[in-house]
């Protein structure tokens, strides 16, 4: 059964196509990763899946859907008068949950629960990242969308922000769409690929998707990426 | 139309209620000022006075021709920063002055006075009982809505993925900014009434580091100042609202004093 079906989807923007003709379909409990270069439409693509851009085509979610969205870096101003706690507060006002659910999300992303007192402004680029994780989680989502979630957190971090939505994805069958750019967390994590290019998409598992030929057709330059086999 | 009567002691009723509407002002006016809205409450209040000129020709009470025009007017924000997401600031600004432009043209120079800096004399029942009301309603919207806002506030997109309507959202939040401004008309003036918004949540800002604390600093400030700024008013006996204003501007930049920690 699939968590998410998309057809021939569109997105236009200034008068300008910035993705189109994306199709494919997705297994529920699955790990989509997308990739593409700069300017490929990567968070449009995300902010057309979650209703947030007009769009033509179809974009199908599974009934029972609860989604889970991390943006890409969000400006937010230093001096804002709202800390971790104040909204990770709101977010489980809106989504009903007990209190037990936040220390379980700080936990999972690996939060501490003094930093929650920091206004958000003045958290570390990790730390707001790992706040927004727990933000998503907090909403019980079935399906997460992440944009370039490891953005700004160190390398101990990135591995175990791997790990934790891994295990997510293993113990609550959660379905996770991710934008990235490392591509050895994509073949290491990732059940499907879809590849957003300048000359269109193309979709499948890592290693039919992730020729050299078609990441030279995506990038447009070869890359010079070696799978490391260890099978 | 009925004048509050002697027996119910005038002051102290309009005393209370401009408490009311300060807790108000300092609670809409918390939300705005995170939302970078300082601006937006000058042009915003221009078009009250089209409202007010038209209720005059109309000959019904001017606060309810501003009312409506200022609802409308919060309408036609949101209408705009919805279909073009472009050069709003220039929209708004253009359909306001044009707003302020009616309205001086259709409104006499002392009543134009009178609504831009408030004007003096007793409320009617009516116009008390709509300063209550209008008051609640902000006051529940914000304490109601304040995590839908919050994160609104953080990113709409979170927002779209946490159940909040977003565009209802911004519509009732503009309807309440509106509303705020027409409590203040009798009071304060239109033009003064933005201040009494802004001033007390800008103060706020600078000190505040969660939500809890900007929320109750600018609630604090806002009935501050309309405490001392009535007092000040009622030894020189002259129109509060300019005395009020007076004294937010002063603590304002009494606050620059500090300077913010981080």
């Amino acid at each position: 059964m699939n968590a998410l079906e998309v057809q021939d989807l569109a997105v236009r923007l200034g008068g300008t196509d910035v993705i189109r003709g994306v199709t494919f379909n997705l297994p529920r409990a699955s790990c989509l990763a997308v990739i593409g270069p700069n300017g490929a439409g990567k968070t449009v693509l995300l902010r057309a899946l979650i209703g947030a851009l007009p769009h033509t085509g179809k974009i199908a979610w599974a009934a029972d859907t609860v989604l889970g969205y991390v943006p890409q870096r969000l400006d937010i101003e230093r001096d804002l008068p709202l800390n971790g706690r104040d909204f990770l507060r709101a977010k489980a006002a809106l989504a009903g949950s007990p209190g037990s659910m936040q220390a379980e999300a700080l936990r999972s992303v690996g939060l501490a629960d003094e930093t929650l007192s920091t206004p958000i402004g003045n958290m570390s680029g990790g730390q707001f990242q790992r706040l927004l994780i727990a933000f998503a989680l907090l909403g019980r989502p079935n399906v997460l969308l992440l944009d370039e979630p490891a953005a700004g957190i160190d390398a101990p971090g990135q591995a175990q922000l791997n790990e934790v939505l891994h295990s997510l994805q293993d113990s609550r069958a959660m379905t996770v769409l991710l934008v990235s750019h490392d591509l050895s967390v994509v073949y290491q994590y990732a059940d499907y690929v879809l590849c957003l290019g300048r000359h269109g998409a193309c979709f499948g598992p890592p290693r039919a998707a992730l020729t050299p030929e078609a990441l030279y057709e995506v990038y447009g330059q070869p890359l010079g990426f070696h799978v490391h086999d260890h099978s | 139309m009925s004048t509050i009567t002697p027996e119910l002691a005038p002051e102290l009723g309009s005393l209370a209620l401009s408490a009311l509407m300060a807790v108000a002002a300092g609670l809409i006016g918390s939300f705005a000022v995170m939302r970078r809205m300082v601006l937006a409450a000058d042009p915003m209040s221009h078009i009250a006075l089209p409202g007010i000129g038209i209720a005059l020709i109309l000959r019904v009470n001017p606060l309810w021709g501003a009312l409506a025009l200022l609802l409308l007017g919060a309408v036609l924000i949101w209408a705009v920063e919805r279909r073009i997401r472009i050069a709003t600031e220039a929209v708004i600004g253009v359909t306001f002055a044009v707003a302020l432009a009616v309205g001086s043209i259709i409104t006499s120079g002392e009543q134009l006075i009178d609504a831009l800096l408030g004007a003096p004399g007793t409320l009617t029942l009516r116009e008390a009982a709509f300063g209550i009301v209008g008051s609640l309603i902000v006051i529940g919207f914000v304490l109601r809505e304040r995590n839908a806002l919050v994160v609104r506030l953080v990113s709409p997109e979170i927002a779209l993925t946490s159940a909040v309507d977003v565009a209802r959202l911004d519509l009732y939040f503009l309807l309440a900014f509106a509303l705020t401004i027409g409590l203040g008309l009798r009071f304060l003036g239109v033009l003064l009434m933005g201040s009494l918004i802004i001033i007390p949540a800008a103060i706020a800002r600078r000190f505040a580091r969660s939500l809890g604390t900007m929320l109750a600093l600018s609630v604090a400030v806002a009935v501050a100042a309309t405490a001392a700024g009535t007092y000040i008013a009622s030894l020189t006996a002259r129109p509060s609202g300019p005395y009020i204003v007076l004294v937010a501007g002063g603590l304002f930049f009494l606050s620059l004093l500090r300077r913010r920690e981080s």
